[in-house]
């Protein structure tokens, strides 16, 4: 839990020595939330599991036999069954897991640095240059996310290449509007007067003073995202428009395991687990977060 | 109160113009000739050219957006590639199930969600304020395609109470309010029905809360009004916003659906785009995701309009 929020200090430390208390402070208040410390032990074991997926798994989970097609759970060699091609589900869960989360977090970074800096630069800047980018940025916010994700990666063809630009593309305005409001809120500020009479450039103050102010609020948002990611995700490959076959990845499985519901529903359902169960997690740790650190929406 | 009408609309032009840019550039990001679809693959050089000519393809493309704007605010959005019948007529016959989906799932959810939300308001920190928001959560993170597959596996694999696919009986074209019909819709409506029921649970919770804690409200109790005229206040409080809420909530459906309209075959824009991907039919792809957009952005419009005119205070801001 405290690993995943560390990794941020280096880049709020410009506001001196009291952010060290700050994070300490969040830190300690995570640790002490039994919701967020089950979130966040589920979330680090679903990192281990796409770390270290392919030393863990038993089984090839490319290999298909005609014979031990669609096995009911707790087959014996099987221990989540089989799916439609006779491939062991376990292995494939556990190997999916990797490709699943890459899906699910990459545009959220993506989009947490693009959005994040053109959110800034509006806030910071304010007057016109805010008008013409935050209009721009409301055009994307005309269609429903799902709708977008699927018209960019439906015209530009199906991918993970393609699945990550066009999700990257639904996440970037939605950050740029948390980075753009937090931002005008602090652009006010005694302080930023203050370093702007002592003439530190633009840039220097959004470093200095800015960052330190809004990357919390941005990055909490953010961590819910990946929960929105996840299931969009999931849902282009779900569609086709994603991962390609054989690849396992959890909404592809869950595609081509569709059919399969009559036969064995339950190990056609354990794909989409997987992406209940991450995407719950995110949400709550999100969720958490936002209260660990008095953030008000 | 006609100016501000005025002044939201004037701001909604612009929005919708960059929409069209965009539906506009979802045909150019497709990658390949965009003649392949209408040319045969032994056409020749001087062929190319006069198709180029005739779908206009040879003009910058500015000219072309403003050819295809024009057409397209006439209705004509072109013909499907895959079936050679105007794009219009597709789309709208889809939008009619996409809506009817779209607004007994948030009926539902709005019912279900005021009605935890309420309770979770009155009574903070109780089980049901915990369920409350346990529900809003598993609404906005369970993947609802699979819950969908989830709910066929139990309703119609199980106990075969509810066809699992389809948009009304085998054979029959059209809808008709009836319970062969309807039992179509049950299952999908269900499945989309969870989303807003979260998010409408978690605002009329919070904001219920927040009525509560105001200070009209212990001058109310402190006159001596019996709780249910308080709680005819707080209705009257909490109503504008949870009503906007659940209008946004059905532009959201109708665009958000593509994934459990494929799911139950539900014979609505989803399934429509699904085929559209699937048969690179672009000029279909093109002008459902033009048509859905501005609904939404329309029905975002109407409720800003409505909830002005519902919320005087908003008026007065």
């Amino acid at each position: 839990m405290v690993d995943s929020v560390t990794p941020k200090i280096p880049v709020a430390a410009p506001v001196a020595s009291a952010s060290q208390g700050y994070w300490r402070g969040v830190g300690a208040r995570l640790v002490r939330d039994p919701g967020g410390v089950v979130v966040g032990v589920i979330i680090l074991l679903l990192l281990m599991l796409a770390l270290f997926g392919p030393w863990l798994i038993a089984k090839d989970p490319y290999q298909t036999s005609m014979f031990l097609r669609l096995k009911p759970i707790g087959t014996e060699g099987f221990p989540l069954g089989s799916d439609e091609l006779g491939r062991d589900m376990l292995s494939r869960l556990i190997l999916g897991t990797r490709l699943s989360l890459f899906m699910g977090i990459v545009p959220v970074v993506f989009a947490f640095f693009i959005g994040g800096a053109i959110g800034i630069v509006a806030g910071y800047a304010g007057g016109r240059t805010n008008t013409l980018i935050m209009r721009t940025v409301d055009i994307f916010y005309a269609f429903p996310s799902v709708l977008l994700a699927i018209a960019l990666s439906g015209a530009m063809g199906a991918g993970i290449g393609n699945a990550l630009l066009s999700l990257t593309l639904v996440f970037v305005p939605q950050v740029a509007r948390i980075a753009e409001s937090v931002t005008a809120q602090v652009r006010h500020m005694d302080y930023i007067d203050a370093a702007r009479a002592t003439g530190a450039s633009a840039f220097t103050i959004i470093r200095v003073q800015v960052l330190g102010n809004v990357l919390g609020p941005i990055f909490v948002f953010s961590t819910g995202l990946i929960s929105v990611c996840m299931i969009l995700a999931s849902g282009l490959s779900f569609l086709g428009l994603g991962v390609r076959p054989p690849e396992p990845e959890w909404g592809l499985m869950l595609n081509t395991l569709r059919t399969a519901i009559y036969i064995q529903p339950w190990v056609a359902a354990l794909p989409g687990m997987m992406i209940f169960i991450t995407s719950i997690s995110f949400n709550i740790l999100a969720d958490r977060l936002r209260a660990a650190m008095a953030i008000k929406e | 109160m006609i100016s501000t009408l005025f002044y939201r609309i004037l701001l909604a032009i612009p929005t919708m113009l960059g929409v069209a840019v965009i539906c506009f550039l979802l045909v150019q990001i497709a990658p390949g000739d965009p003649l392949v679809s209408v040319m045969p693959p032994d056409a020749s050089e001087a062929m190319r050219q006069t198709l180029m000519q005739a779908y206009g393809f040879d003009k910058p493309l500015p000219v072309q957006f403003m050819h295809w704007l024009w057409r397209a605010l006439h209705g004509d959005l072109g013909m499907s590639v895959a079936t050679g019948r105007p794009v219009i007529s597709e789309v709208m016959s889809a939008v009619s199930y996409s809506l009817r989906l779209a607004l007994l799932a948030t009926v539902m959810g709005f019912v279900l969600g005021s009605l935890f939300g309420f309770v979770a308001g009155y009574f903070r920190n109780s089980v049901i304020d915990r369920l409350a928001s346990l529900l809003s959560v598993f609404g906005v993170s369970v993947p609802h395609y699979w819950l969908g597959m989830l709910l066929v596996i139990v309703f119609s694999v199980k106990f075969a109470l509810l066809p699992a696919t389809g948009g009304g009986p085998i054979g029959e074209t059209g809808w008709q309010w009836d319970w062969a019909h309807l039992q179509f819709m049950l299952l999908p409506a269900i499945t989309l029905s969870v989303i807003p029921t979260g998010i409408i649970a978690r605002t009329v919770r919070s904001q219920v809360a927040d009525i509560l804690s105001q200070e009209f409200i212990v001058g109310l109790r402190a006159r001596g009004l019996n709780e249910s005229r308080i709680f005819i206040h707080v209705v009257k409080n909490a109503a504008p916003t949870a009503l906007a809420v659940m209008g946004l909530q059905v532009g959201y459906l109708m665009g958000g659906s593509i994934l459990v309209e494929t799911v139950f075959s539900w014979p609505g824009t989803g399934l429509l785009l699904n085929t559209a991907i699937f048969q690179r039919d672009l000029p279909l792809l093109q002008g459902t995701i033009w048509v859905l957009a501005l609904f939404f952005v329309l029905l975002n419009l109407l409720v800003d309009v409505l909830q002005t005119s519902l919320d005087p205070r908003i008026k007065r801001s």
